[in-house]
């Protein structure tokens, strides 16, 4: 089994889809929580596939995306210390902020540099004794458990001048934060693949039990997410809204409780500001105290002017799932790839990049 | 001489010609060359074609190749994707003081293996060497001269609706290569970059066709950038099908892990083909029968409706948009 092809059987896809067909009578609307997810639902044409029953729209689910403006600009703030070199993941770097971007600070001279782990960060510590090196760290539970790993990894090996800024966020709160505040009826929720790994699928048991909302755990291959919609259409056609996982292959009820554990030593939790939703409770992930003198917050004081979100840019809704990327004004019109106004269309977890990419089926006929 | 590049190397004096005479001549000899005048001179008449590139890569030594193979064939297949025959190219780098010599002869081992594979001759050349830092270890530049036989009309203008689609092999094999030797990105399987001179396969496919119609390589920006390329500039819509893509295992697997696409990862050893309906088939047997088109396949063809457009019909059934390659290309984070 190499578990890309078969999870890509079209026979088998055709046949969950007559399936979902078959028992969807309500019409529902599933959210998934997961750039990753937002992406393949598009790549894959999932919403071709299910029936026009099932209305799905993309939440919280992109790292980038959800990174607020004010963070952003500390972020390209600290790029223009002298002796520091910034590391971050890919896309941060030509997300627009209020009045600059780290693409342009790198241009105007700041040293950032693009790494694909965390440990490369520390890498460049090592390298660059007499340079202090901030990695901006951006993810869910994800990508947490491996900062923590780079935080101990420079700790043991005495490097004293990397450091962290922890913009790392938690799922199941923002989850809680849009059920409450109602702004979308959801009847189902697509619980994020990668997350669940670490985290397992118990934290998103207050979903079923206070708001009565179905939660499937998915993988990414098409057939994964078909079979995530067949068992929340299921479960949501029965009345009996629960936790299931249809990616038993990554996914256990347990999670993985050495990357917790990792992720629980070195950070503590606290509340956090995510774009479009605001700050939400309980929901970000802070250094501890006892590991601080990595914390990026305590070893560096930057002014900043109060930030200013693109105008007529509608990331925040997009990412609540309150509008589609179709609705906003800018989308393909000014706002595309190459000339991007906010974070959704930078990302390539971002729902304007999905849907520029692969193009929306309800605009398909147009061309 | 020492064993690295110092910048007295690029300054014209004694050790730029004993770099030149013996680093560069021994690996690349040909008359013209070896006069070692200011210019190359050479005989051509009828229409030619003309074309340069600069190689930047890094890192400079991957599976499959190097940076000096990748610039003969680069440039070699550029003027091979107009139909011509490639001449001569010229060869100019651009060396990071510090440079080890082994290193740049390896280099220049390369450069020779691949002109005598493409039968090109490199005829005129220029050696730089700047401070440490300033170039990121080696940077080359080829220009390229080649002959179009007469009749032959190949330009990416030229895609007409019915017209099919071929692609003479796997796709996304040079980009993973690359991204294989980067650091943090270790894979344990041994996937080679598909760098390679295309010329022969173009002149063969030539001998049983006329009626080609667009010849591409899909390098930076993969597949689907090419595509939209044809489709942009032929004013003409491009339906292709998934299944009929060839992709490796190796790269495929690497994709899901990165989050990656392959229609988007960078190739130096494939074209895309645009020809008349009457001659795919033809044309497709003659493909096989080079070792660089032994996977080739007929993946879509030219329709008149969204011109400018380029939709594949996926797997599992529903067609998508295929647009250019915006940006980079980044592992997925989360």
């Amino acid at each position: 089994m190499k578990f890309i092809d078969e999870y890509q059987d079209s026979k088998l896809a055709k046949g969950l889809a007559y399936k979902i067909a078959k028992h969807s009578t309500k019409t529902i609307r599933l959210m998934e929580f997961c750039g990753g997810h937002t992406h393949a639902i598009m790549r894959y044409g999932i919403r071709q596939l299910v029936p026009k029953t099932v209305e799905m729209r993309s939440g919280p689910g992109c790292p980038v995306c959800v990174t607020a403006t004010a963070d952003l600009d500390k972020a390209i703030a600290l790029a223009h210390l002298p002796d520091v070199i910034i590391t971050t993941f890919g896309d941060m770097i030509r997300v627009p902020s209020s009045y600059s971007s780290l693409q342009q600070a790198k241009a105007e001279g700041a040293d950032i540099r693009i790494v694909y782990s965390t440990m490369d960060a520390v890498e460049i510590a090592k390298a660059n004794p007499e340079k202090s090196v901030i990695f901006i760290g951006i993810g869910f539970e994800t990508t947490a458990p491996t900062i923590a790993a780079s935080i101990l990894t420079a700790q043991q090996e005495k490097i004293d001048n990397f450091y962290v800024l922890s913009l790392n966020k938690l799922t199941p709160p923002v989850m809680r934060a849009l059920l409450d505040s109602g702004e979308i009826k959801l009847d189902g929720i697509v619980c994020p693949g990668h997350v669940s790994v670490i985290i397992g699928s118990h934290p998103y048991e207050f979903i079923p039990k206070d708001y009565g909302v179905a939660c499937v755990v998915s993988g990414f291959e098409p057939l994964d997410i078909l079979l995530c919609v067949d068992k929340l259409v299921e479960q949501i056609e029965n009345g009996e809204p629960k936790v299931e996982i249809a990616y038993p292959r990554g996914v256990k009820p347990e999670g993985n409780t050495k990357a917790r554990q990792l992720m629980e030593d070195v950070f503590e939790i606290s509340e956090a500001n995510w774009r479009g939703v605001g700050f939400v409770p309980q929901s970000g992930l802070k250094v501890r105290g006892k590991y601080e003198r990595f914390d990026a917050d305590k070893a560096f004081s930057v002014s900043l002017e109060p930030p200013r979100e693109p105008k007529g840019c509608r990331c925040g809704d997009v990412i609540r799932g309150a509008a589609t990327p179709l609705e906003c004004k800018l989308f393909r019109k000014v706002c595309a790839p190459e000339s991007p106004v906010g974070p959704c269309m930078v990302s390539s977890e971002g729902a304007c990049a999905a849907y520029y990419q692969y193009g929306a089926p309800e605009n398909f006929q147009g061309f | 001489m020492g064993d690295t590049i110092l910048l007295a190397h690029g300054s014209g004096g004694k050790l730029s010609h004993e770099l030149v005479e013996k680093n560069f001549l021994p690996f690349l000899a040909n008359p013209a060359l070896n006069k070692l005048d200011d210019s190359a001179i050479f005989e051509a008449s009828g229409r030619l074609a003309f074309t340069t590139d600069s190689y930047v890569v890094n890192p400079i030594f991957f599976p499959g190749g190097d940076i000096g193979k990748l610039a003969v064939c680069g440039t070699t297949n550029d003027l091979a994707m107009n139909g011509a025959k490639p001449l001569y190219l010229s060869l100019s780098a651009i060396i990071e003081e510090g440079f080890p010599i082994g290193e740049l002869e390896q280099i220049m081992q390369s450069i020779k293996k691949a002109v005598e594979e493409a039968e090109v001759s490199i005829i005129t050349g220029d050696t730089k060497v700047v401070n440490q830092g300033q170039a990121d270890k080696l940077f080359i530049t080829t220009s390229g001269v080649g002959i179009i036989s007469p009749g032959v009309d190949i330009s990416g203008a030229n895609a007409r609706a019915g017209d099919t689609v071929l692609l003479s092999g796997t796709i996304g094999d040079h980009g993973i290569a690359i991204m294989s030797q980067r650091e943090g990105l270790r894979f344990s399987m041994a996937l080679e970059s598909d760098c390679a001179p295309l010329n022969k396969l173009v002149s063969q496919m030539l001998e049983v066709s006329s009626k080609i119609h667009c010849l591409r390589d899909p390098t930076r920006g993969g597949l689907a950038t090419t595509l939209n390329e044809f489709a942009r500039q032929s004013k003409v819509g491009i339906v292709v099908e998934e299944v009929k893509i060839p992709v490796k295992e190796e790269v495929k697997a690497a994709c899901e892990l990165l989050g990656l696409d392959p229609i988007y990862v960078a190739n130096e050893g494939k074209l895309v083909a645009i020809v008349d309906p009457s001659d795919a088939d033809k044309i497709l047997a003659q493909m096989k029968r080079n070792i660089y088109g032994k996977d080739a396949a007929i993946i879509g063809e030219i329709t008149k409706e969204h011109p400018g457009k380029v939709i594949m019909k996926t797997k599992l059934g529903p067609s998508r948009i295929v647009d250019m390659l915006s940006g980079e290309l980044l592992p997925r984070i989360c």
